[in-house]
């Protein structure tokens, strides 16, 4: 191991939910830990990557028992048994750590294949490696490639098209219709859990306004404070539906809140601009009838899942073709890094910031 | 350098770089499920280049601007629809378009290349002196180029709004503009067609009322017909009283009658016939 580019950590594919709670390292521990184990004279570069869904130590070994340093003071932090962690346990080392850090920034690792957010995660990671002086030469240059690989697999395969949750499903279908959202309008009726998760979906993806309306005008404002939303009386969403762009629909109403001639009245207000309706309401909270307006857009639960399915499988079926592309990175790659590890040997670490 | 080429090598030229960009966009499409925005766009303004110095050429060798029979109608509007695409294209960002525009120049050029019946014979001096008369004539074809792009959003916008009812978002669906882009850069392009014709038609009308013989009746009606068509649907979609699908089928509906209209135009106009190639 010594002088071995290495990868020791867990992540969602062998530590269930549970266990990931427990070794999850909030933001100053993990600036600390990361401090520690660069000090360590076994380690000579090291990088961590803590997501919800991974804990993942990419380094430089100096001596053979860098990794078991590693997972002693991380389970020690953690209070966590070293004996447990070997159960769940990522531990690759040489090639396959290089490939596993390509797989991972490309999404092809992630719990929801294809997703963007890990290529920042890793980004961030790197960046604060660096800022900590524990990236060296080798970790520079595979950091580096790394970025452009999964940069290549975005641009040339389908891997991170489509939307596979029902929040962002919505958000997807938006942007279909209206473009660039800043100016849309968003109406929230119901103040539940699936409309407030769908909400912020939209405000993440910088949504113009959003408005919460409610039966209980209490709960309307509580979640409108929480998103710094506005507040509106659930008896007003009839006249002024003709404001909004998109309506997320999420109450429950055991009859259409919806109708379609409610609908008809507010597209005659703005007939050149769409109407998205999204209904997440069991039973269905939007008329069908409105569906058939011209401009009008419905969607219901069924729809939205029928969409995160068919885009699940178009990922599913990309994948094999991204595997091949890293590994033949992966292959090109690793030489250089051998060189690079060889040669890296005799000059000592750098200094810990 | 022009005088290298005769005009329809240069035109063969441009429409087999044409040719090149829709091909490629159809490979792009059948095999990796999305479109080559940049490598289209470039062989797109190659052709241009080239079609620019096949009219060039013809414009020099005839004394005017080359609109002197089906084939010169043909390559102008397809260089119109061109002009506009390579500026409209960048900021508009969709691969699609181009795809689109890429086949609607192929099967123009193509096909006036290869129909000789087209360019056997061209009207000579169809402007008499008068650079205005050539300027109606051009500003014209002009609007015809933008009315094809319209056509083409237009597609785009159909096809948008199918993927959108029937769920169908993944695949090539996924690089379609925005209903709201379409429809946006619908109704701009269908405001500066109807503005480019309105102005040509003025320009033309100025002189026919000094010469009401020159243009027969059925040319004015036709063009007259056109305009107002296009007219009448931009305001019907100003008042939200033509929308959406239906809007999308309107500005399909009317390029094609707009291109059907051509036939008549032209055999409208006084027969002065002459050989219409230039020599290497």
């Amino acid at each position: 191991m010594n002088g071995a580019l290495f990868v020791i950590g867990a992540t969602h594919h062998q530590a269930p939910i549970a266990v990931r709670e427990k070794l999850a390292l909030p933001g100053e521990a993990a600036g600390r830990l990361q401090q520690e184990l660069i000090a360590l004279p076994e380690v000579r570069e090291l990088a961590l990557l803590n997501t919800c869904n991974r804990v993942e130590f990419y380094g430089v070994a100096a001596h053979p028992t860098a990794t078991g340093r590693i997972q002693a003071a991380f389970c020690r932090q953690q209070h966590f048994d070293v004996t447990e962690f070997e159960r769940f346990r990522l531990d690759l080392s040489g090639r396959s750590a290089l490939l596993h850090l390509l797989e991972v920034a490309a999404g092809l690792d992630s719990q929801m294949v294809g997703e963007t957010e890990i290529f920042g995660q890793v980004k961030e990671a790197y960046a604060a490696a660096q800022a900590q002086r524990g990236a060296g030469p080798v970790l520079n240059r595979v950091f580096q490639k790394v970025f452009q690989a999964a940069k290549h697999v975005r641009t040339h395969t389908a891997i991170n098209l489509g939307q596979v949750s029902v929040a962002n499903v919505a958000v997807e279908l938006a942007r279909n219709i209206f473009g660039n959202l800043t100016t849309a309008q968003v109406l929230l009726l119901g103040a539940g859990e699936i409309g407030e998760k769908t909400a912020r979906a939209f405000l993440n993806r910088g949504a113009g306004t959003l408005t919460v309306a409610s039966r209980r005008m209490d709960r309307a404002m509580e979640l409108a404070a929480q998103l710094g939303a506005r507040a509106l009386p659930f008896d007003q969403r009839e006249s002024r539906l003709g404001e909004f762009d998109i309506v997320v629909c999420a109450t429950s109403s055991p009859e259409p809140v919806l109708g379609a001639g409610l609908v008809a009245a507010a597209m005659k207000k703005r007939p050149t601009r769409p109407l998205l309706l999204i209904d997440l309401s069991l039973p269905r909270n939007v008329d069908e009838g409105a569906g058939r307006l011209q401009n009008v857009f419905v969607y219901n639960l069924d729809d939205l899942a029928k969409i995160a399915d068919e885009n699940r499988r178009a990922r599913e079926a990309e994948i094999t073709k991204c595997r091949r592309i890293l590994s033949d990175r992966a292959d090109a790659l690793w030489p250089q890094v051998e060189v690079q590890l060889r040669s890296s040997n005799g000059i000592p670490k750098p200094s810990a910031g | 350098m022009l005088a290298l080429f005769t005009d329809r090598q240069w035109l063969w030229g441009a429409a087999e770089f044409y040719l090149a960009g829709w091909m490629l966009g159809t490979w792009s499409l059948v095999t990796r499920g999305r479109p080559s925005g940049v490598l289209v766009y470039i062989l797109l303004a190659v052709g241009y280049l080239l079609q620019i110095c096949g009219l060039g050429v013809r414009g020099q060798a005839v004394g005017g601007c080359p609109l002197g029979n089906a084939f010169e109608i043909s390559q102008f509007t397809a260089w119109s629809a061109l002009s506009l695409y390579l500026v409209v294209g960048v900021t508009f960002r969709s691969g699609l378009l181009g795809y689109l525009t890429a086949g609607l120049a192929t099967a123009l050029t193509l096909i006036s290349l290869a129909v000789p019946g087209w360019d056997a014979t061209r009207r000579a001096h169809i402007f008499g002196a008068n650079a205005w008369i050539e300027f109606h004539a051009a500003l014209a074809l002009f609007s015809y180029g933008v009315f094809a792009l319209l056509a083409l959003t237009s597609l785009l916008s159909l096809f948008r709004l199918y993927s959108l009812k029937s769920m169908h978002l993944g695949g090539w669906f996924s690089f379609l503009p925005s209903v709201l882009d379409l429809d946006q850069i619908g109704v701009r392009l269908l405001g500066v067609g109807v503005a480019l014709l309105a102005a040509s038609l003025a320009v033309g009308s100025a002189y026919w009322i000094q010469d009401t013989a020159s243009v027969s009746a059925a040319k004015l009606l036709i063009t007259v017909a056109v305009w107002v068509a296009y007219a009448l649907a931009l305001g019907l979609r100003l008042k939200g009283w033509l929308i959406a699908k239906r809007f999308a089928w309107t500005c399909v509906a009317l390029f094609a009658a707009a291109l059907l209209s051509l036939v008549p135009v032209d055999a409208s106009r006084r027969p002065l016939p002459q050989t219409a190639r230039t020599e290497p």
